[in-house]
């Protein structure tokens, strides 16, 4: 009941101050939405992160040449007998090997023309290494390989954007003016950087190398792993093949590099852990000046009271109840505060902002209410201490 | 009267400020042979009417707070209803004020932003009463200083003498020992005097006791007895058997 009592008084005290309650629980709505939202930026960024990864498929290995600065001698670029090599070679952590080749060009649909992001020569083994699934239609055939025949594969967005709503399987387009049909629309990965990686065409090795590159050196050889575990294994597998095919003893004067992709993106992925740190510790600092305005506020409110808790004393209120009203009165400051704050993160975690959509993190709002919760107990306790601490005969002589 | 213990004993009290030579001493009764003060001695009966007089610094403040137990003697005892006062903590000071006291102060003060009925529920509320019982002893009392149909009013909304008035009931609904009043009509027009001391007189006739602050002759005249203090020491002491009007 005395519970009650101070509740329905901390209200009284509130409603008194309308403007100035309001504005102080502004400054904790805005810490608490802060933290939700900013950690939920930082969280969605390093969930991107994460899918891309799996996206790529986490045994995948990229080997390229590595002839960047004009060495004495050059080096020798990669090239389909080296991808043969290590297909051939007895190497049980390699699972598949795929030479790459890529390239730019327009491909043309009807009198509808569009640049794909880049145009990719290759064995049927890249679909499965890069992660590459069809939705509708299939894959290129090792058969298609052999024959060089000219079909293609070609990416969501490649799809829409020369097809439309149109079905591309069986279609004909023309890509730098070699013609190719469509055996294959893939399933859309999703953007996760700077390039789209469902705008793209591709197609057998031997027909791209005909029609825009020429027989020469590949890109890159893309070479899966038998397993995720395997792929340390499978790195000195390819080193010591590709070693062996370009004769080179010394493995420190390697003219190739083995990338892994899944290390890369852990990197990053590192980065944006540190990215949701800094970004958690901006907003727990805004929610820190939030619990200094209550302070602030509730010392006023003491000062400007002082005669009433007084009157309180005078009429036999213990300094339990005199100390329990200022302190529900911070309290519901900060609850009702960090109430709306929640509301307001979960709704702004709704939009999509600076291009990351934000995940929240549940945690984090049950942290940050519980945080601001406390901070207005912590930082309402000394201005409620000064007003319980009042003596009444100086309280009731304050003008 | 005789046979009950006083409500009030003031055995030597003194009230000093400060330190050293700069001591001041609001309350210090008549000098010792050696010149040391011995502080008041007063004792006031159950359902008495005690006037305190004096001009201002001559300590009736101080002796008002130190009644009130608003604040603590230097020195001396103070026994209020036969419970001595020095040896309580504050948390028992204040249930003494909410139990044994009623205080009616002179600018009323009123919890502001509350209404009349909250006002005088308020005491009832820190002595932990139930709400229902809260409520009808709290109409009851206003009823009693006539303000019952004023019951939902906020001070704002209130004359002065109807705020005195709540205050009053305020006052009273805790069935105290002793009605302190600190100058009650000291910001009244004489209409509201009138009424809030008809009022207080009424209450004394049922055998409530009360102490009465004031400087006014007029209000002093209607109690039963009256105590004129001097530079902190009981000058006269005066029994009126008939105060003027009113039938004891």
């Amino acid at each position: 009941m005395i519970v009650w009592q101070m509740l329905r008084f901390a209200f009284g005290g509130l409603a008194a101050n309308k403007v100035r309650s309001a504005l102080t629980m502004l400054g904790v709505l805005i810490g608490v939405a802060a933290v939700i939202l900013l950690l939920a930026v930082g969280n969605g960024s390093s969930v991107a992160v994460k899918n891309s990864i799996t996206a790529l498929g986490t045994n995948s290995l990229t080997v390229s040449s590595s002839n960047l600065r004009g060495s004495a001698t050059a080096a020798k670029p990669l090239t389909v007998k080296d991808a043969k090599a290590l297909a051939e070679a007895q190497a049980p952590a390699i699972k598949s090997v795929a030479p790459v080749v890529t390239t730019s060009g327009t491909a043309l649909y009807g009198d509808i023309s569009h640049a794909p992001g880049s145009i990719v020569g290759t064995y049927p083994a890249y679909f499965e290494t890069a992660n590459q699934k069809v939705a509708k239609g299939d894959y290129f055939s090792n058969d298609d390989v052999l024959n060089s025949r000219k079909v293609a594969v070609i990416g969501s967005t490649t799809a829409t954007q020369l097809f439309a709503t149109e079905d591309p399987v069986g279609k004909r387009i023309v890509v730098g003016g070699t013609p190719f049909t469509v055996t294959g629309v893939l399933q859309t990965k999703g953007s996760s950087g700077f390039n789209d990686p469902d705008d793209v065409v591709i197609a057998p090795l031997p027909t791209v190398q005909n029609a825009f590159t020429g027989f020469g050196s590949v890109n890159q050889i893309l070479v899966q792993a038998s397993s995720a575990d395997a792929t340390t294994e499978a790195q000195a597998e390819i080193s010591r093949v590709l070693l062996g095919a370009h004769a080179i003893a010394d493995p420190a004067k390697a003219d190739f590099r083995i990338s892994n992709q899944t290390s890369l993106l852990t990197a990053r992925e590192s980065t944006t852990k540190t990215f949701t740190v800094l970004l958690g510790a901006v907003a727990a600092i805004s929610l820190l000046v939030g619990g200094i305005g209550i302070t602030n506020i509730m010392l006023v409110t003491v000062t400007e009271r002082t005669r009433e808790i007084g009157i309180r004393k005078a009429l036999g209120a213990p300094r339990v109840a005199i100390l329990g009203q200022f302190l529900t009165e911070s309290t519901l400051l900060s609850v009702i505060g960090a109430g709306l704050g929640v509301a307001a993160g979960l709704l702004g975690a709704r939009f999509t902002i600076v291009g990351i959509t934000p995940v929240v993190i549940p945690e984090s709002v049950v942290g940050a209410f519980a945080i601001a919760v406390a901070i207005g107990l912590f930082f309402g306790s000394y201005p409620a201490n000064r007003a319980a601490a009042l003596r009444p005969i100086d309280a009731l002589r304050h003008e | 009267m005789p046979n009950k213990p006083p409500v009030i004993q003031l055995r030597g009290v003194a009230k000093r400020y400060g330190y050293g030579d700069a001591t001041v001493h609001a309350l210090r009764g008549p000098d010792g042979r050696d010149g040391t003060p011995l502080g008041v001695s007063l004792d006031i009966a159950e359902g008495d009417f005690v006037a305190v007089m004096g001009s201002s610094g001559s300590g009736k403040s101080t002796l008002m707070n130190i009644l009130g137990c608003l604040d603590v003697p230097s020195s001396g005892r103070y026994l209020l209803d036969g419970i001595d006062v020095g040896h309580l903590d504050e948390h028992q000071l204040s249930l003494v004020r909410n139990r044994k006291i009623g205080f009616i102060f002179q600018s009323f003060n009123l919890v502001p932003r509350t209404t009349a009925l909250a006002q005088v529920e308020l005491p009832l509320a820190y002595a932990g009463v139930r709400a229902a019982e809260r409520r009808r002893r709290a109409l009851a009392a206003l009823d009693r200083v006539g303000l019952a149909e004023r019951a939902g009013h906020k001070p704002n909304e209130l004359s002065g003498g109807q705020q005195q008035r709540v205050a009053v009931a305020r006052a009273l609904v805790t069935a105290p020992a002793m009605l302190l009043a600190d100058e009650p009509t000291g910001n009244l027009d004489s209409r509201s005097t009138d009424e809030v001391l008809t009022i207080i007189e009424g209450l004394n006739r049922t055998g409530r006791t009360v102490v009465l602050i004031t400087h006014e002759d007029e209000v002093a005249q209607r109690a039963k007895r009256v105590i004129r203090l001097v530079d902190g020491a009981i000058a006269s002491d005066v029994r009126q058997d008939a105060p003027q009007g009113v039938a004891v």
